[in-house]
């Protein structure tokens, strides 16, 4: 497998304000790797330092195995897609996708026959004499992919280009971003604070967080097995307890939690009771009046306080009896639950399976690193005491 | 509802209205008038078109006015060629911060009278002047030379004149630019000058355009700065018009003169505007 990307303990500093703090990955050719993060994270800054538009302050970058230290964006095999797509105003389609090709001093036939193909690859043909501001968002998305594919740069990068879409052309895109990925073979390299985006179209996901790289994974991974807190809080919407560990042995622990329930749960690193822990559990890991012959089962009252219908995505809102933590749980809308009203007692269950548990933000812990490692990737910068001091 | 609002702008436009007709409309009417207008031999005056043909017959006239409006063409450019990268310095390259400080610099000469900054440059290029003293000083000159009365020193006085209103639209439209699309255009493989001649110059023509209109009519139209600085040498056609009126006391070939210089300036702009393929309604905006 032929790396095309790779980062290594790459730096940024601004005055006194570390944007990215000694990051390290490596992209497999023809990937598609997502960096997800909040706004503030400094991905946006790493971005610009792969494209060449900003100069790392430590670290290097290499594309296809080649240092790209000195070498100025324009000189540079990847190409960049920006968040508002920089879409030229003052040209046509065909000569915006031309520009690239023009600057290299390609002759004009091969010009004309390059645009017009990469024009059909994205869906878009006929559409050389139009105007920028003739097309709709989803077109100008596709026009602004089509100006850099059409250059075959070895890494395509994109800047959130789906941030300024609606919701309904959003979901399209994500779509039609990973088939078009797909289809090309180019690798990409997506940076997005929408963890939907993130998880449904890549192969990989660095979830970033102040600079440095929380954790590297597949979506899959990154949903069921997060490494760190901030990654299950993150990725997901997650149900929170604070609590403290009864017993344990290596794999499961019984947690007393902060409102007075005790739970078992399994959990991932060595744990001493007394410990104070943080658990999390996702909403669709609670089961609505489970069967009674389930085992495993930690079972316990709600009180509905709310119905919070999204369709498929319907929740209950709700707090465990005699406490006033708040609950998301998942809501099939399978018309078997359509009996629960608002104020209603239901009895909930969860595997012991399911649930995440982390030891207390504030108290040492080892995360394990053998889930990246086997797959070849390593998520470098990751030291949770020293970005805990940089947080205090 | 209706009846008020028509009122509102009657009481607004009012002034408007009346200040263009009192001291544009009508003193134009009446120079056109007084320019097809000829005392014959017994001292009568009657219509005719002598004030125009005495225009091209006499060479004198219609070569200082090509070269008036030749200068003035270069006047425009070199303002461009100095103004463009400096907006481009003040809105995309300074710190934001400093931004505004820049533009009351910039502002700051245009506080004092087209006159008295006149003054000063004669005083710095002039023979006694301060330049000549500290070349003479430095040993680079034996002689002071005469840096004053050359086109050359002409031309920098009315480009120094008319930096500002080719800056501050240029300005205006640049601040405009998105920074990306400069940044897509590096990422896409372009060098400076493309970016230069591809995106920025593209983005900026509307900006570019009004300056240059501004900046031509204003050189077009001045009389002081030729007449200071280029001297008797200068032939700036405004010197021509100022004879006729006040010299020879012949207001007629003066309105005559006038008004050739009034259809030369709305020609060029024309060609201006459709040479670069523009219209005037963007250009003003």
């Amino acid at each position: 497998m032929q790396i095309d990307l790779a980062v290594k303990d790459v730096s940024k500093t601004f005055d006194d304000f570390v944007a990215v703090d000694n990051i390290s990955f490596e992209v497999a050719d023809g990937s598609f790797f997502s960096i997800l993060g909040p706004s503030g994270c400094g991905k946006t800054t790493l971005l610009r330092m792969i494209a060449g538009l900003t100069e790392p302050s430590a670290g290097t970058i290499e594309i296809r195995g080649k240092s790209m230290h000195g070498i100025p964006p324009n000189k540079r095999p990847v190409n960049l897609i920006f968040q508002h797509l920089a879409l030229f105003p003052m040209m046509n389609v065909g000569e915006n996708i031309a520009f690239g090709l023009c600057r290299r001093g390609d002759d004009k036939a091969t010009i004309k026959n390059k645009v017009k193909t990469i024009l059909e690859r994205v869906e878009l043909t006929g559409f050389d004499d139009k105007k920028v501001d003739q097309l709709s968002g989803g077109q100008k998305q596709r026009v602004a992919i089509a100006r850099c594919l059409v250059l075959e740069p070895a890494v395509l990068l994109l800047d959130e280009p789906l941030g300024a879409l609606d919701l309904k052309l959003r979901e399209q895109m994500k779509v039609e971003l990973k088939k078009l990925q797909a289809k090309v073979g180019t690798t990409f390299v997506y940076i997005t604070h929408d963890q939907s985006e993130a998880l449904v179209m890549s192969d990989h996901v660095a979830v970033m967080n102040q600079g440095i790289f929380e954790q590297i994974d597949t979506p899959q991974n990154l949903y069921n097995s997060p490494d760190t807190p901030f990654v299950a809080q993150f990725v997901g919407d997650n149900n929170t307890w604070s609590g403290q560990i009864r017993h344990c042995d290596q794999k499961t622990a019984e947690v007393e939690t902060t409102d007075d329930r005790v739970f078992r749960t399994k959990i991932r690193q060595q744990l001493q009771p007394g410990d104070e822990v943080d658990l999390f559990l996702r909403p669709e890991a609670m089961l609505i009046q489970p069967d009674a012959n389930l085992a495993n089962l930690n079972r316990f009252e709600v009180i509905v306080k709310d119905l919070l219908f999204d369709g498929a995505n319907s929740r209950l809102l709700a707090n465990p009896l005699d406490a006033d933590t708040e609950l998301l749980i998942a809501l099939p809308q399978t018309h078997q639950y359509d009996y629960i009203q608002k104020n209603d007692k239901v009895e909930i269950g969860w595997d012991e399976q399911s649930g995440i548990c982390f030891p207390r933000e504030g108290q040492g812990s080892k995360v394990p690193g053998s889930a990246l490692s086997s797959l070849g990737l390593r998520p470098s910068g990751f030291d949770p005491t020293r970005r805990r001091g940089k947080q205090g | 509802m209706t009846s008020h609002k028509r009122w509102g702008l009657f009481f607004f436009l009012a002034p408007v209205v009346l200040w263009l007709f009192v001291m544009i409309v009508l003193p134009h009417i009446d120079l056109l008038v007084m320019s097809f207008r000829f005392e014959n031999d017994e001292g009568q005056m009657q219509w005719s078109l002598n004030n125009y043909l005495a225009f091209f017959e006499e060479p004198i006239y219609w070569l200082t006015f090509v070269r008036t409006a030749i200068y003035s063409i270069l006047v425009t450019f070199l303002t461009f060629v100095i103004a463009l990268p400096l907006a481009f310095y003040i809105t995309k390259v300074v710190n934001p911060k400093y931004q505004g400080f820049l533009l009351v610099l910039l502002l700051l000469p245009f506080w004092v009278s087209e006159l008295v900054r006149v003054y000063g440059w004669m005083i710095l290029l002039r023979e006694s002047g301060v330049i000549n003293h500290f070349l003479l000083k430095a040993g680079i000159l034996r002689q002071p030379i005469e840096m004053l009365y050359r086109d050359s020193t002409m031309i920098l006085g009315l480009v120094y004149t008319s930096m500002l209103f080719m800056v501050v639209p240029i300005v205006s439209v640049l601040d405009s630019l998105d920074n990306s699309l400069i940044e897509a255009a590096y990422d896409l493989g372009a060098n400076m000058w493309t970016i230069l001649f591809k995106i920025i110059i593209p983005h900026a023509s509307p900006g570019i355009m009004s300056g240059s209109i501004v900046v031509f009519m204003l050189t077009l139209g001045n009389y002081l700065t030729p007449n200071l600085m280029g001297g008797k040498n200068s032939l700036w056609f405004t010197e021509q018009i100022y004879n006729q009126f006040i010299a020879s006391f012949n207001w007629n070939q003066g309105s005559a003169f006038g008004f050739l210089l009034l259809v030369l300036s709305s020609i060029v702009v024309w060609l201006g505007l459709k040479l670069t393929r523009q219209n005037l309604k963007k250009v003003v905006q």
